[in-house]
């Protein structure tokens, strides 16, 4: 299972963010991991989630409209360059990175950064290739 | 302080058409009447249709008397004529087209043969004279050259009466004030909101009005307000006058206000007026609100006969005391369609679905903002929902969508309009239909 993470369009209102996470909540879905990406106008809530299938039912009745998209879910050691290596073979492949943010969370001692490049398929052969973890959609909706 | 120019201005430059007597001009208006309608008849199919079908001919009409047995036109027979099926002359004989918004996607399109050019050269030639203006006065013209008839048409008037023309067109503010400073503009053409801009811009340039020898300002081609009036002709030290015109009659020359300022004067000898009820269709009690109908009588590439303006005036009884014996209508108030004016641009909300329509993955749930405020242009913004197909992870992919919406809109309407993408349902919908339009400028008409 692909990792699937769900994206919000959110005016900048008040209270916006409130009733998103609300509704989540009302449903039982946890959220693992978050991100937003900010305009004047509005802003687009990323979300990792404990049930993707859940937190789109709960949006939608909520009022909320949301897209999924595919992303990778990457294991980085933790500790200095952990994160710059595993950059670093993307950037080698010549693969652009759109944007990363890091988990709540930890699996044992490393950190899981959540990883959505302009290409996933290339990227994900990469990454495999100089031994960087991927977690699966199960791990990682299961954390 | 300045000397502006009075009453005395107006009522020195009167042309003989314009100081006609009653009944005179009724035996003109009959006459020429008689010519245009057989003219359409035999030229025009539309026409020709329209009357077969009431049982209408050419010979049945005497005089405007008989007008309300002639069916109406309207926009919508321009659009299914496009082009050139409103024509009436030969192309051969047509020396330029024009053209404004239609309802929906296809343009207005109208044809001028060389004597509707002098016909619009003798009205607008008129509208100017009605302020003041003569050979020895230097005329600004920032109405747009362009497809948009208020450049050309100001600027054949001002040519016909001999003034200095300086076409300036619209835009580029600095560059505006800089010449009408430096060049003694004494005469201006621009819409009502533009000269609130050059007043406000040219303070903060640290320009002095009073100081100018800028008298006069002919402003139309957008909805204005007696308030609006009084901060232009403050502002801008000047006697604001206000004309009206549309492209499908000529554009603008069609009535205008002389110094007296009560009501615009219509060229009736070549426009013939009535004034109905939008319902009904019937003719509204003298100086009772209604919609306006032009039937021209003199125009040889495209005669109107009995065309549905939309817009809503009525007819001030009385004679003015600049001398003028022409029909006088009060300020447009408002429109029977949903057609708005923003910055002298004709717009209609089809054509927003039109481009939502086009722009995949956008719903068309829209709401459009217009807003003014004091000494700026009118400022107006789309407000559209987003659809669960169109929300990327990626914003610049959202702003990719914003950015082709806003340039099909300006490629279809001319006019630079800030696109906001919202939340679905954000939009207020009353009785389930959703509110298309909020218009926020104070017109206080």
């Amino acid at each position: 299972m692909k990792v699937s993470q769900i994206t919000v369009f959110l005016e900048n209102k008040k209270g916006r963010l409130a009733e998103v996470t609300e509704a989540l909540a009302r449903r039982g879905v946890n959220i693992r991991a978050a991100s937003i990406a900010d305009t004047i106008d509005y802003g687009l809530l990323r979300l990792i989630v404990s049930d993707p299938v859940q937190a789109r039912q709960a949006l939608a009745e909520a009022g909320f409209s949301a897209s999924e998209t595919e992303v990778l879910a990457v294991e980085v050691e933790d500790r200095p360059g952990g994160l710059a290596s595993i950059i670093r073979c993307l950037a080698d492949a010549g693969i652009n990175i759109e944007y990363l943010y890091a988990f709540v969370g930890k699996s044992g001692e490393k950190a899981i950064v959540v990883l959505r490049s302009e290409d996933t398929e290339r990227a994900r052969e990469v990454l495999q290739k100089n031994n960087v973890t991927l977690l699966t959609g199960e791990q990682v909706h299961r954390l | 302080m300045k000397t502006l120019p009075d009453l005395e201005s107006s009522r020195a430059l009167i042309s003989p058409a314009e100081a006609m007597p009653p009944d005179r001009l009724r035996t003109l208006q009959d006459e020429r009447l008689r010519a245009v309608v057989r003219r359409a008849y035999e030229t025009v199919e539309v026409y020709r249709r329209k009357w077969d079908e009431a049982g209408v001919s050419p010979e049945d009409i005497h005089g405007v008397e008989d007008l309300p047995c002639l069916p109406f036109i309207t926009k919508d027979d321009f659009r299914e004529a496009y082009p050139f099926g409103m024509f009436s002359a030969p192309l051969a004989e047509i020396v330029e087209i024009h053209a404004s918004s239609g309802t929906t996607g296809k343009p207005t399109v109208v044809g001028y043969t060389r004597a509707d050019i002098e016909i619009w050269g003798e009205v607008m030639g008129r509208t100017l004279a009605a302020g003041g203006v003569t050979s020895n006065d230097i005329v600004q013209n920032s109405y747009g050259y362009g497809l948009f008839t208020g450049g050309l048409g100001a600027h054949y008037g001002a040519s016909r009466i001999g003034a200095a023309v300086v076409p300036t067109s619209a835009g580029n503010t600095k560059r505006q004030l800089q010449v009408m400073e430096d060049f003694g503009t004494t005469a201006l053409c621009c819409t009502p909101s533009y000269a609130i801009v050059l007043g406000e811009t040219g303070r903060e340039m640290g320009m002095n009005f009073e100081a100018l020898p800028l008298r006069v300002g002919f402003h139309g081609a957008e909805p204005w307000s007696e308030s609006m009036r009084q901060e232009i002709e403050k502002s801008l030290c000047i006697r604001a006058l206000d004309i009206y015109g549309l492209s499908e009659v000529i554009g603008p020359g069609v009535a205008y206000e002389c110094l007296a300022q009560s009501g615009l004067h219509i060229a009736e000898d070549h426009f013939f007026p009535e004034i109905i009820n939008p319902t009904t269709l019937e003719h509204v009690p003298e100086g009772a609100h209604g919609e306006l109908v032009f039937t021209t009588l003199t125009k040889t590439g495209l005669p109107l006969i009995r065309y549905r303006t939309r817009d809503i005036t009525h007819f001030i009884p009385g004679q003015c005391e600049c001398g003028r014996t022409l029909r006088r209508m009060a300020k447009v108030s408002g429109r029977t369609d949903d057609m708005l004016i923003i910055r002298g641009v004709n717009v209609f909300p089809s054509q927003i679905e039109q481009v939502l329509g086009a722009v995949e993955g956008t719903e068309p749930h829209y709401q459009l903002v217009i807003d003014r405020q004091p000494g700026r242009l009118d400022e107006v913004e789309l407000w559209v929902e987003v659809s669960e197909d169109v929300i990327s992870d990626e914003v610049r992919r959202m702003e990719a969508l914003e950015m082709k919406i806003l340039k099909e809109l300006e490629s279809m309407l001319g006019l630079s309009i800030k696109v906001r993408l919202v939340e679905p349902k954000s939009i207020a919908r009353s009785e389930g239909k959703a509110k298309r339009i909020v218009d926020r400028r104070d017109l206080g008409i």
